[in-house]
């Protein structure tokens, strides 16, 4: 199964590295990394997508925190959450095409951010579900470039169970 | 106070009460080895970095302290990962200082210049690199700190040169450690407790099964407490060996891969295991699916990535062995009635595995041609009593030690069992005689293992250390050698050291005292002779070559499909 976690770490040199290292050391899957700082001076928050059974996101957590760097580690998937990534697609846009990509741009809510006779540039952003679709329906236009954030999450205010 | 970044470096680990340094100088570290005559450390020069790394672990596992070696940047320091890697593997605590170029050179391939940080870190508990020089007491004190406490393990500290050579002020060694996001858990949760002594009182067929950890929690008197008081059987990983005495009437014997018939037996058909700072190893359970599959687990380990990480458990409590130990002593106290004849408790378990002891002990074929190297390590509890450190290479000399000698006291058997490290035992005996100079110090050896760190022989002849090595010579890579009969079909492929240099010749040109027997009423004699011996000794015993070690779990199978001699 798919989990998200939030990890918040010292902000050192080789932290990115105990992480990353940490993974491959041990065969966990990587499916998505996202780090930057937090308010809090000196700590950055990375937020990382596995794949694993149970028993593997059990270990992949526990080692996290037993790694000296590592401050807090949480399993977004046991708590209500908001999960967002951006995407940034450069499609080819030829007149014929226009219309229609504008019109996906509005149904998605994205931006158009660049655009030149033959190509546009579209900001993205939402669920991993929501970018998947989008992609897949700009491909048929011709995807140039592609660069994705990666996921980030947030805890919500309110947990209902 | 002013004072130089190398000065400072010795006043910490003066005041940390660092009493060894083991270390081989260089370029990188000549400005802390130009201040260390000035302190009233022991230095003990050795010949290989390997060795130092060892050597610090040998220490570390014979006494309970943290281990420290010194050793220069570039090759200096790639050659104590080995060294670093078998502690780790083993939860050793020892702290490597390693020299490093200059900061301002750091990334442009300086000469000497490798990133021992990047290298090691992930075979390190957690390591430094010291880029800002009031930082270092910190460091130091958080390298101690973490090394030592939890889950203990190697921590690697590099040092910039020019950070050992400026000149800064010093306010002292701090006394405390500040770790937002390092606080081990010794205590255990009560309720896990309270479910742990329930379970013990229900069970019919209780088999405690104690490891390395426990060793290293010093909870070995607390565990004589709970096996006695209940007369609950136990046994042993090769680390926990010695964790319990290896005479008394409830021990079974290491459990396994070469574990016993009874240990394995007990295993399959125990209804409740006990495992105490274990981590279950592939070569402690065997194949995973069928490891005691009529067993309860409760798992004491302080470090909850063992948990649950290879085998099911029922009970888990994350806690240092020792104080759950009190802890469930405290509670299993309350269900004793005082008129209760506890020991007739288990006694039909218990009968049970003295009729697997009796109809499968662990025995060999006896010889009065050739010696069997069993037989040398029977003479040599025998001729110790028990009241020796033994040291171990690797391969079968390494299980042989593990069944036939009876280790009567925690930390008497140190050897490499994570990483499997030939060449471990020499230096590790090196660094248990400087600890402890008047007690009889044995590296029990293979012909292939010596060879490894052989060079030692001269850090142990300098400093007069009275280690016997007691060589097992049957002119092959053993282990891997019995591997190929068993599985490959008698494929010796280069396992046959067709060349090997005279041990005795070696010894004498090192200095030391080198004995060979060739014939089983030989060795008494020459282990007397050994013993007695105030230098160090070399003890060249021609075994015969094809032995194997049984019993012997084939790798992947379950424990119940032992091969018997
Ligand atoms: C050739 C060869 C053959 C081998 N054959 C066998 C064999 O037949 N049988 C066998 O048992 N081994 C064998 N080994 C050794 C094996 O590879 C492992 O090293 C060994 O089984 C591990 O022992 P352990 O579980 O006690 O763990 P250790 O490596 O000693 O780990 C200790 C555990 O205790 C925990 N711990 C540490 N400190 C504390 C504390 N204060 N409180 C609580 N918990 C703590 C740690 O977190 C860890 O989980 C062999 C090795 C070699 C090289
Ligand atoms: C550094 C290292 N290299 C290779 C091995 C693989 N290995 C395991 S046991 C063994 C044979 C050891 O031979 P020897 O020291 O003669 O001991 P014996 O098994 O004969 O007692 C080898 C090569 C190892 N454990 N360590």
């Amino acid at each position: 199964m798919r989990h998200t976690l939030s990890v918040l770490v010292e902000d050192e040199p080789g932290v990115l590295s105990r992480v990353a290292g940490l993974f491959s050391g041990r065969g966990f899957n990587i499916t998505s990394l996202n780090v930057a700082p937090t308010l809090e001076k000196g700590t950055s928050l990375m937020t990382i997508v596995t794949e694993g059974d149970e028993q593997i996101i059990e270990q992949i957590i526990k080692q996290l925190r037993k790694l000296i760097t590592v401050i807090k580690v949480v399993d977004m998937n046991s708590v209500k959450r908001v999960e967002r990534e951006m995407v940034l697609l450069k499609v080819n846009a030829q007149d014929h095409y226009r219309a229609e990509i504008l019109r996906i741009v509005d149904i998605f809510r994205c931006k158009v951010v660049d655009v030149s006779s033959t190509e546009m540039t579209i900001e993205a952003t939402g669920n991993s579900e929501k970018l998947s679709a989008l992609i897949n329906l700009l491909q048929k236009f011709g995807i140039k470039e592609i660069a994705r954030t990666g996921v980030v999450a947030m805890k919500r205010s309110m947990q209902l169970v | 106070m002013k004072m130089k970044g190398a000065k400072i470096l010795l006043e910490c680990l003066k005041d940390e009460g660092v009493e060894v340094i083991f270390g081989f100088p260089g370029g990188a570290v000549l400005d802390i080895y130009h201040e260390l005559p000035n302190y009233p450390f022991k230095h003990v020069l050795v010949r290989h970095e390997q060795g130092a790394v060892h050597a610090a672990d040998g220490y570390a596992r014979a006494t309970g302290r943290v281990g420290v070696a010194l050793v220069t940047s570039g090759p200096g320091a790639t050659n104590t990962v080995t060294g670093i890697a078998t502690a780790y593997m083993d939860s050793i605590p020892i702290v490597v200082f390693t020299g490093q170029v200059p900061r301002a050179l750091i990334g442009n391939d300086a000469f000497q210049e490798v990133d021992i940080v990047g290298i090691t870190r992930p075979c390190t508990k957690h390591n430094y690199l010291v880029k800002d020089e009031t930082q270092l007491p910190r460091i130091i004190k958080e390298a101690f700190y973490i090394a030592r406490s939890g889950r203990p393990g190697p921590v690697l500290v590099d040092l910039p040169k020019d950070v050992m050579a400026s000149t800064i002020e010093f306010t002292g060694y701090p006394k405390s450690v500040h770790l937002r996001s390092y606080n081990p858990h010794y205590h255990p949760n009560q309720k896990q407790i309270k479910k742990a002594a329930g379970l013990i009182f229900e069970s019919k067929r209780p088999l405690i099964i104690v490891g390395g950890g426990l060793i290293s929690s010093s909870g070995c008197e607390e565990l004589l407490w709970l096996a006695r008081k209940l007369k609950i059987p136990v046994t042993s990983t090769l680390m926990g060996l010695g964790a319990f005495p290896g005479n008394d009437p409830l021990w079974l014997g290491m459990l396994g891969m070469h574990g016993t018939y009874v240990a394995n037996m007990a295993v399959n058909h125990a209804d409740l295991i006990i495992a105490i700072g274990i981590r279950f190893d592939d070569r402690v359970t065997g194949r995973l699916d069928s490891f005691a599959p009529k067993a309860k687990i409760i798992h004491i380990d302080i470090d909850p990535t063992s948990i649950r990480k290879n085998v099911n458990v029922d009970i888990p409590i994350v806690a240092d062995c020792k104080e759950a130990l009190i802890a469930l002593k405290n509670e299993i106290e309350g269900y004793i009635k005082e008129e209760e004849d506890l020991s007739e408790r288990y006694q039909s378990w218990r009968d049970k595995l003295d009729a697997w002891n009796e109809s499968h002990p662990l025995t060999y074929k006896k010889s009065d041609e050739v010696i069997k190297p069993q037989f040398v390590i029977e003479k040599l509890y025998e001729l110790t009593g028990g009241d020796a450190i033994i040291t171990t290479e690797v391969g079968q000399n390494q299980m042989w030690a593990a069944q036939h000698f009876k280790y009567l006291k925690p930390r008497t058997l140190l050897t490499s069992g994570g990483l499997g490290t030939m060449g471990y035992g020499f230096p590790a005996a090196i660094g248990a005689q400087i600890a402890y100079p008047d007690k009889t110090v044995i590296d029990i050896a293979g012909d292939g293992s010596i060879q490894m760190n052989i060079q030692e022989l001269a850090t142990a002849v300098w400093y007069n250390l009275p280690v016997n090595i007691v060589i097992l010579n049957n002119s092959y890579l053993g282990m891997v050698r019995q591997w190929q009969e068993l599985f490959y079909h008698k494929n010796y492929s280069a396992t046959h050291l067709s060349y090997n240099p005279d041990f005795v010749k070696l010894a004498e040109a090192y200095g030391a005292e080198g004995y060979r027997a060739t014939r089983p009423d030989e060795v008494e004699k020459v282990l007397v002779k050994a013993l007695n011996s105030k230098k160090t000794c070399v003890v060249d015993m021609v075994v015969e070559k094809e032995e194997n070690v049984y019993p012997m779990v084939p790798a992947g199978a379950s424990l119940s499909e032992m091969l018997l001699v």
